[in-house]
């Protein structure tokens, strides 16, 4: 099915299923812990070895011997693969790093070994008696000192008018850089997968967002064809994006299994995840905002900078700024240095959430400048249209609608604007509020649906639920569609040998998936009504019947013995060029600060999201509650501690890199507005799972800004970088 | 982790006589530092001798008025202890500062005073580490120092203790009771049990290969007002950034111990006469001889102005 019009009414729009707030269908599964994650399908794989991944112990240069000997003797050891017995590798398209590396090192922890033994204590016993020596080279891993060598990247650079000299001529100006640390997913399943060889044919159970992707890319590294590669990977433990790719686990695995003749399983030790995967590039962010006297912002400029391994992708911090705010003259630029530390690569709102670290600072710093309110500043600077194109309008867009109904439900009155005035007891008290503001991404997205004797509902697709909820929306979708209860559906997700989706990432899966669920569900509704001699756009789908005028047959009937099975998807026409679709929301947060120690205390945390229809309000506010944890995280704790001079991340365990506890997390509020948005899908849904992320660090950076009159530019807000600032101690 | 034997010592004097004639032995008790070693190869016993059947898990009055607290007393129960809570609040605190409830539900007593550091570089042993592996150098130095010692440090090392109950006993004045390998017993003040890196931060304790800690013996209840401030980058469940254990008494004397500032509780009892005139001159008292990196200088701030707090909390 081709979606080249906005949507009219649709079967969808009943919301009899859709959009109500139901329980995740496979949350009894996992929590009976009945849903197999990667490195537990025991029923399907029986006899695995195991395999041990050894890390490489410098950040750059070459390995100039390595010694097996020893490992090779140890107790249980099946096989060891290297670099010298892989054989050919290719490289993933995906990939920026290769994933077996050796001889040459291109990052610390990257893989240059995996141990297969019949136990994994004997792994990885084994695998510390692999001797190797190492020729170290000079690598560059500090941002800051590489920055004056990054290049510009002009494929996402963007110009409109005269941004210097509207800055230069504005009377207010602000002009300011924010940095971002280097982050980790730090997901709770590490990467895993098994992996077992049929002659030519490889079969991974694996932990991967993007299946298709995957399958493509191991065949790739393998010198093998995609049809060969089989990935099943039915429920995943977080990804954040850090499983959107092929990883190491899953080449390891192949490569340990087809050396050891036996299936093998992988999965990354936790000291490797940090250097070993993918994580959120650091950046280093300067703003220019110039505005007239009454607040309207005549001149706005973000410019960043990151780095990544040779070839990489920079990480797109300032694309937000060509969209967020009106304003006449306008620049964006990015620019990318080489770096040796381990592969730079997408987490949870790539962009959107660091970008707007930086820019709901600014805009916070630029409202008191004006002496605004920082709400109404925002407001007078809203734009329904593509500042860089004003021919296209957003298909919707509420932020103003967000602010508003969130400073009035927050209680924002009540907020002293003046900074560091508020205080309870040894308190400092505060609040902070930013815009939230991610892309709606669309992508092509397939699916295979059976109506069976039984008159029930089967939907296959290689979509994936990375926890998110994809299993239930889609079989609220399938169930809206055909007419039937929830529990007539049955959802299999994650199998490369099942139509190709949209996957899990950039938001774009919720939206994109079940649109490609309804796309087979019309074609599956045309079959039947074909069959019965119906008139398909007359039959109505209801109750477990299909009716035509004074027809009624049940689909069980109208299945028939053989069931009827069809399979379509959805393609995205140019929709997205005519119209800009965005996701909107608001942050409002409220932190008590103690003057003594500068330790911070988040008491309140509201969003509002404009994000579409809202499929399933339940799964979509875990969603947003999600991010919004991760956004504390991001804001006063999550940092890859770089050693400048070894060149790796040092906090490589969940103990040294800190992410939120529960004692971190106070009361969280989330509103959806009521919104539809026909130009996105069908479904006239959008992404909202990133969203909840963007803008929240900004919001507690200014709450905290507000409850000690200390703004710090720096991220994660930790009390060393403003202890010093706070108030003398009577 | 390295293959190993495994045998449950009958008492403690047996305990320490195994231990003293393997090569490569070790006690386990709760486990919850030593296996994790264990997995990453940084300890790796070639023998564990397991105490935890050994009964010494009470906690008994002492005839001077004190408890002697069994070395295997678990944290949790340690904490819960009426006699604790009521008389030494401080150690209570403390220990409830640390870990989780499932790890306090393993942690021992005496584990706890001998739990290694947190310091990054000696978590991964591609890095150089003089604790690790003496004399292939300190990789901290220089490097990601944030969390590391500010104090009392040397050329070799400049990790820190994570212990926070630790710091609790180093301010309550506990005496480590234990047992050689010979069979003979003595008593080590909580001040002497844990070293100084100096050239050989391999060795962080008093104790003689093969001995074993038996008990904790606190003195008699000092009373006062015991708090335990515990200052860390989230909320729950991390290690300190500075921590202060206080006992101020009425008329503003008091003992005052510092965590996550030295390779051992820090205690310098000769500043303690500061205490009186505030947080600025005893911290600078106690602080005198520091000497942070760059990134860690704002521990010597947070420590001053986390133990205004803890006067100004005494004070109500």
């Amino acid at each position: 099915m081709k979606f080249d019009t906005p949507a009219t009414t649709n079967p969808i729009d009943q919301l009899k299923v859709v959009g109500q707030p139901l329980d995740r269908i496979d949350g009894r599964l996992k929590t009976t812990g009945q849903a197999p994650y990667a490195y537990e399908h025991h029923d399907a794989v029986r006899d695995a070895a195991y395999g041990y991944v050894v890390g490489a112990a410098i950040a750059k240069g070459r390995i100039t011997s390595m010694d097996t000997a020893a490992a090779r003797q140890a107790p249980g050891v099946l096989a060891i693969v290297t670099h010298e017995n892989a054989g050919p590798l290719g490289k993933g398209s995906m990939n920026t790093a290769k994933l077996l590396g050796g001889p040459e090192v291109d990052h610390y922890h990257q893989a240059i070994a995996v141990v297969v033994a019949e136990t994994f204590e004997q792994a990885r016993d084994a695998a510390a008696q692999i001797r190797v020596d190492y020729a170290e080279a000079e690598g560059a891993f500090d941002l800051a000192a590489a920055r004056d060598t990054a290049k510009k990247v002009n494929q996402s650079a963007s110009s409109v008018g005269d941004f210097e000299g509207a800055f230069a001529s504005a009377p207010v100006q602000l002009d300011a850089t924010y940095t971002t640390p280097d982050q980790s997913h730090a997901m709770m399943e590490p990467h895993a997968s098994i992996a077992a060889w049929d002659g030519d044919q490889v079969v991974v159970w694996t932990s991967n967002q993007m299946i298709d992707w995957g399958a493509g890319d191991l065949a790739k590294t393998l010198n093998m064809p995609k049809e060969k590669v089989r990935l099943i990977s039915p429920f995943i433990g977080g990804g954040f994006g850090g499983k959107l790719f092929l990883r190491s686990d899953a080449l390891m695995a192949a490569l340990g299994a087809r050396a050891a003749r036996r299936p093998v399983k992988v999965a990354l030790q936790r000291p490797l995840m940090m250097n070993n995967t993918t994580h959120r590039p650091a950046t280093i962010q300067r703003i220019r905002i110039g505005t007239g006297r009454d607040g309207r912002i005549t001149a706005i400029g973000h410019e960043s900078w990151s780095g990544d391994q040779p070839d990489g992708q920079p990480e797109i911090a300032a694309d937000q700024t060509k969209l967020l705010y009106a304003g006449a003259n306008r620049l964006t630029q990015l620019r990318l240095a080489v770096l040796d530390l381990p592969e730079g690569n997408a987490m949870r709102a790539p962009g959107e959430a660091p970008g707007l670290m930086a820019l709901e600072i600014a805009m916070d710093e630029m409202a008191e400048k004006l002496g605004m309110d920082p709400v109404e500043f925002r407001v007078i600077n809203d734009t329904q249209v593509d500042p860089n194109d004003p021919s296209r309008p957003f298909s919707q867009r509420q932020l103003v609608e967000c602010l508003r109904i969130g400073a009035e439900r927050f209680g924002w009155s009540r907020r002293n604007a003046q900074p560091g005035q508020a205080r309870e007891g040894r308190w400092l008290t505060g609040m902070g509020v930013a815009a939230a503001f991610r892309n709606n991404l669309v992508m092509k997205s397939g699916a295979r649906v059976r109506l069976d004797s039984r008159g029930e509902v089967t939907v296959e697709t290689d979509m994936t639920d990375i926890g998110t909820g994809s299993y239930t929306i889609i079989a609220q979708t399938a169930a809206e569609m055909m007419g039937v209860g929830i529990d007539k559906v049955t959802v299999r997700l994650g199998d490369s040998s099942f139509p190709v989706s949209a996957g899990s990432g950039g938001q774009w899966g919720a939206n994109s998936s079940t649109a490609g669920v309804y796309a087979a569900c019309v074609k599956l509704r045309e079959a039947v009504a074909r069959k019965l001699g119906f008139n398909s756009a007359e039959a109505v789908f209801t109750d477990g019947q299909v009716r035509s005028g004074n027809r009624i047959v049940p689909l069980a009937e109208a299945a028939g013995r053989d069931g009827i099975v069809v399979e379509d998807s959805i393609e995205f026409g140019d929709l997205s060029k005519r119209y800009q679709q965005s996701t909107f929301g608001s942050h409002f947060v409220e932190v008590a600060v103690d003057a003594a120690t500068g330790e911070v205390r988040i008491r309140r945390m509201l969003a509002v999201c404009a994000a579409g229809r809202i499929l399933n309000p339940k799964t979509a506010r875990s969603q947003v509650i999600g991010a919004m944890t991760m956004g504390v995280g991001a804001a006063l704790m999550e940092e890859l501690a770089v050693d400048k001079r070894r060149g790796f991340f040092v906090n490589h365990d969940l103990a040294s890199y800190e992410v939120p506890v529960h004692a971190d997390i106070p009361h969280q509020e989330v509103v959806f507005l009521d919104e539809t948005d026909p130009v996105s899908s069908p479904m006239k849904a959008k992404g909202v799972g990133e969203l909840g992320l963007c803008g929240v660090g900004a919001a507690i950076a200014n709450a905290i800004y507000n409850a000690t009159g200390v703004r710090v530019r720096d991220y994660p807000i930790t009390l060393d970088k403003y202890l010093d600032r706070l108030p003398e101690l009577a | 982790m390295k293959p190993f034997t495994y045998e449950r010592a009958a008492s403690p004097a047996e305990a320490a006589a195994a231990v003293a004639r393997t090569p490569g032995a070790k006690f386990i008790a709760g486990g919850t530092n030593l296996l994790d070693l264990m997995k990453l190869q940084i300890e790796a016993p070639t023998h564990l001798i397991d105490v935890n059947g050994l009964a010494l898990d009470k906690i008994e009055p002492t005839a001077e008025g004190g408890l002697r607290i069994g070395a295997l007393v678990r944290n949790t129960d340690l904490a819960a202890d009426a006699r604790v809570r009521r008389d030494y609040a401080l150690l209570s605190r403390a220990l409830l500062a640390g870990a989780s409830g499932q790890l306090r539900n393993k942690a021992t007593t005496a584990g706890n005073l001998l739990q290694r550091t947190r310091c990054p570089y000696f978590y991964d042993t591609n890095q150089p580490c003089n604790k690790r592996q003496p004399g292939s150098g300190c990789s901290a130095i220089g490097g990601f120092s944030r969390q590391l010692a500010v104090v009392g440090h040397s050329e070799a090392c400049i990790a820190t203790n994570p212990s926070d109950m630790a710091v609790a006993m180093r301010a309550l004045d506990a005496v480590v009771e234990t047992v050689k390998a010979d069979g003979t017993t003595r008593a080590i003040p909580i001040a002497e049990f844990h070293r100084l890196p100096g050239d050989t931060p391999q060795i962080e304790t008093a104790l003689e290969p093969g001995e074993l800690i038996t008990a904790v013996v606190l003195p008699p209840p000092i009373g006062g007002t015991q708090i335990y401030r515990k200052v860390r980058d989230r909320a729950s469940y991390a290690f300190a950034l500075v921590s202060v254990a206080a006992v101020v008494q009425r008329d503003g004397r008091g003992r005052v111990a510092l965590g996550g500032v030295a390779h051992k509780p820090w205690r310098v009892e000769a500043a303690e006469a500061e205490l009186p005139r505030g947080a600025r001159p005893a911290m600078a008292a106690i602080l005198a001889d520091a000497r942070p990196t760059h990134e860690n200088a704002f521990k010597v701030t947070l420590a001053e102005r986390t133990l205004h707090a803890v006067l100004a909390e005494a004070r109500g």
